[in-house]
């Protein structure tokens, strides 16, 4: 089970234009940081937070799935868990 | 009054004079007695009252106060309090007769000190004894009246002194206590109206665990096909990784939507504007391209999509080559993530074909190359099959060429059919655990085989052929056709153990493919290595359309959308697509869809839902195609006149091809 899913973070790692990629815990605390920019850690946790809440809110019954980003240079995919928080950086245009 | 008194006197007199007998020498006090006793006759003077016995008699009251008769009786005095003036109730009654003023003036006033000091005190030596004292109080006064002078203090006239006294204060301190304090934590959290349900639910999932413990427990005797509904709880995750599995799921298939983001934007809105130019031909625009890399030498050999999930689709790897038998590959993918799969379940032999259940999308049949069949439920956590058919229960001798899946018996087990090159139709029922055959079917070579005894005239294969593929009918539920190595089709019964319903000619070389019309129930068509695929009214035993391919036919589908809507894959790397209301003799579209031209098509696959098709071949790849527009035509809607859609218009349109064949072969006939 660990394997396969270690395996997926890694294909995901060498997908083509990903830039990086970093596993938040619920405390904001991160691990696996392969990019070098830790900031990203802290502020997409917070605004995450914020997109999950208001999709609840209209809704208690719904969840947040997953936020993305797009900005000039890249993308930011933010996927959510109970404890989790999964952060790929990627250059989509690539 | 003085009268009165004269009177009285009078009488005591007289009284006086008679008891007495006065003497001349009581002279003076006679004297005066005597003045008045001589004048025995009453002197009466002029003015006085004559009063009556009884008058004189009476008595008067006279009362010795001590008031001054001479103060004011009737003083008044204004008061504020009343504002009024009220008469004073005492009045001062001191009447002063004399006043006589003293020289005397007392040792300690201040008149006699002045007068003291004026005559220097002279009074010093008078009296020892008194004088001490009198000095020491004179010193004493003196200090005091110094100290007086000084301070000017008011004195009284007795020894003043100040007395204090204080108590004992006592001093003060301090004193404190401390205790530990508690420990504090900061507590914070939001009241949304999520977070309550989230709570609620939890309290709802509690109570239904409660429930279900205590219901276990008396109840044991599960279905197997209900324990393969439940969802399996999911162990409790030791390593952090593994929790993060779902998103990393999510967030693989959001990288890889990115990274092909353009031909899922084909895939969902791309329609291709040129065919309104091409009148009847359309094109299929290349999609996805699926491959995994330990699957790289091996090629497809079965595509099956999933009904509940349109975008999971099966593939069977294996090979078809024989001298390269080695081991297989189960494979699944889905849409949304084409780099990787999905599922991947390893085989010791090759698949040869696979099923998916209609409606219990984890159920996957399998049959193999050595023979076996086997069963793979999706959901299990293992690599193994919940099934697997061995050489004790029956399992083919020969490769099995095609599984489908039945609707469950009448005991509520699933249960599967299965072909082989052994000639065996066998059913399978999933029976708890284990597999329960049934033969159904023996194939035995139509047309009598002349046994001569010189037994020249044997059959090659023996009594029974190979079957190569097989398919059941959509409604009709016993009828199944099945196609031969031999090249011929026969029409089944599940009932007829021995007998065939009706045996085609149908090719000159082993059928690959056999499938009924998904709409019309008389129609169905075959494909075959001889380069032929045909199209049947299976009530009339010579085909409707014979389609020359100029490869050989790897398969042939029908589309889920239009009864006369079909396509053929062949050998040389084209996709065929026909459409019989369009063009009866030519397909509409012959495109190539692999780059190198060595490669063979295998399998071919309508989507159910999207107009896409997969098309394997035998370097394990999976292509997927869309069809263009003028592939998927429906029939034109004229104006002012409702359309009938569904499945009748199929019929109909089938129907209609099919009696413009009827009638010249009537007419032949």
């Amino acid at each position: 089970m660990s394997a396969e899913v270690e395996e997926t973070l890694k294909r995901i790692q060498t997908h083509k234009g990903v830039i990086g990629t970093i596993v938040v815990n619920a405390e904001g605390n991160t691990t696996l940081i392969t990019s070098t920019k830790v900031d990203y850690a802290g502020l997409l946790h917070q605004l995450t937070m914020k997109a999950r809440s208001t999709v609840r809110d209209l809704d208690p019954q719904n969840d947040l799935t997953f936020l993305r980003i797009r900005s000039k240079k890249h993308e930011i995919m933010v996927a959510p868990d109970k404890e989790y928080l999964l952060i790929v950086i990627q250059n989509p245009s690539e | 009054m003085s009268t009165f008194f004269s009177q009285t006197n009078m009488l005591l007199m007289s009284v006086w004079s008679c008891f007495f007998g006065q003497d001349e020498e009581d002279g003076t006090e006679m004297g005066e007695g005597d003045e008045w006793m001589q004048g025995k006759t009453l002197i009466k003077p002029l003015d006085q009252l004559d009063l009556t016995e009884a008058e004189l008699k009476e008595e008067f009251t006279r009362i010795l106060t001590a008031n001054n008769p001479h103060a004011p009786q009737n003083i008044v005095r204004y008061s504020f309090k009343e504002r009024s003036y009220k008469p004073i109730s005492s009045v001062d009654q001191l009447a002063v007769h004399f006043v006589l003023e003293g020289n005397l003036l007392h040792q300690d006033s201040d008149e006699a000190r002045r007068q003291r000091a004026k005559q220097g005190l002279p009074e010093g030596g008078e009296d020892a004894g008194d004088v001490e004292e009198g000095g020491g109080e004179e010193r004493a006064d003196s200090v005091e009246s110094k100290a007086g002078k000084k301070e000017q203090k008011i004195t009284n006239q007795f020894n003043f002194s100040e007395r204090a006294s204080q108590t004992l204060n006592n001093p003060l301190r301090e004193r404190g206590c401390q205790t530990e304090p508690p420990p504090r934590a900061n507590f914070s959290a939001t009241a949304n109206q999520w977070e309550i349900y989230d709570v609620y639910l939890e309290v709802l999932q509690k109570q239904e665990k409660n429930k279900e413990k205590a219901k276990a427990v008396p109840k044991k005797d599960d279905d197997k096909g209900r324990e393969l509904k439940n969802v399996p709880l999911f162990p409790p995750q030791s390593d952090d990784i593994t929790k993060v599995a779902k998103v990393a799921k999510i967030i693989e298939r959001m990288v890889n939507q990115n990274t092909f983001d353009d031909i899922a934007q084909d895939f969902k809105y791309f329609e291709d504007a040129s065919d309104e130019y091409r009148e009847q031909e359309g094109t299929l625009l290349p999609l996805w391209k699926f491959q995994y890399d330990k699957a790289k030498r091996l090629s497809v050999t079965a595509l099956c999509w999933n009904e509940s999930y349109k975008d999971l689709f099966a593939v069977g790897l294996g090979s078809y080559d024989f001298t390269k038998q080695g081991r297989g590959m189960l494979v699944f993918y889905s849409l949304k993530n084409s780099t990787f799969p999905e599922y991947i379940y390893p085989t010791t032999s090759g698949i040869l074909c696979l099923d998916i259940h209609k409606h219990l999308p984890y159920l996957v049949a399998v049959g193999f190359y050595d023979g076996c069949v086997a069963v793979y439920n999706l959901k299990e956590e293992t690599l193994q099959p919940i099934y697997k058919s061995t050489a004790k229960s029956g399992k083919h001798t020969d490769p099995v060429w095609q599984v489908k899946w039945q609707k469950d018996d009448m005991d509520n087990n699933h249960n599967f059919f299965s072909v082989s090159s052994d000639g065996r139709v066998v059913s399978w029922t999933l029976v708890k655990n284990e597999l329960v055959f049934t033969d159904i079917i023996k194939l035995s070579l139509a047309g009598a085989v002349s046994e001569g005894p010189e037994g020249v005239q044997l059959p090659i294969m023996g009594k029974t052929s190979c079957g190569t593929s097989f398919d059941f009918h959509k409604q009709i539920d016993y009828l199944f056709l099945v196609g031969t190595e031999e090249g011929k089709i026969h029409k089944c019964s599940k009932a007829y153990s021995s007998q065939f319903l009706e045996t085609y000619n149908a090719h000159n070389m082993a059928v690959d493919a056999v499938k009924w019309n998904h709409f019309h129930t008389k129609v169905f068509i075959s494909c075959s290595s001889d380069w032929t695929v045909k199209i049947w009214d299976h009530t009339i035993k010579t085909p409707m359309f014979t389609f020359d391919l100029n490869a050989s036919v790897g398969d042939v589908a029908w589309s889920p959308y239009s009864s006369t809507v079909f396509a053929a894959v062949t050998t040389d790397g084209k996709v065929h697509t026909f459409d019989l209301s369009i063009n009866k003799y030519e397909a509409i579209c012959q495109q190539p869809v692999v780059a190198k031209k060595k490669t063979k098509l295998t399998h071919i696959e309508f989507n159910p839902v999207y107009p896409i098709i997969i098309v394997g071949d035998d370097r394990g790849y999976v292509t997927s195609l869309k069809l263009s527009p003028n592939l998927r035509k429906k029939p034109k809607e004229k104006k002012g006149q409702e359309l009938p859609k569904g499945p009748e218009v199929e019929i109909a349109k089938m129907e209609k091809l099919l009696s413009l064949l009827r009638e010249p072969e009537n007419s032949n006939a």
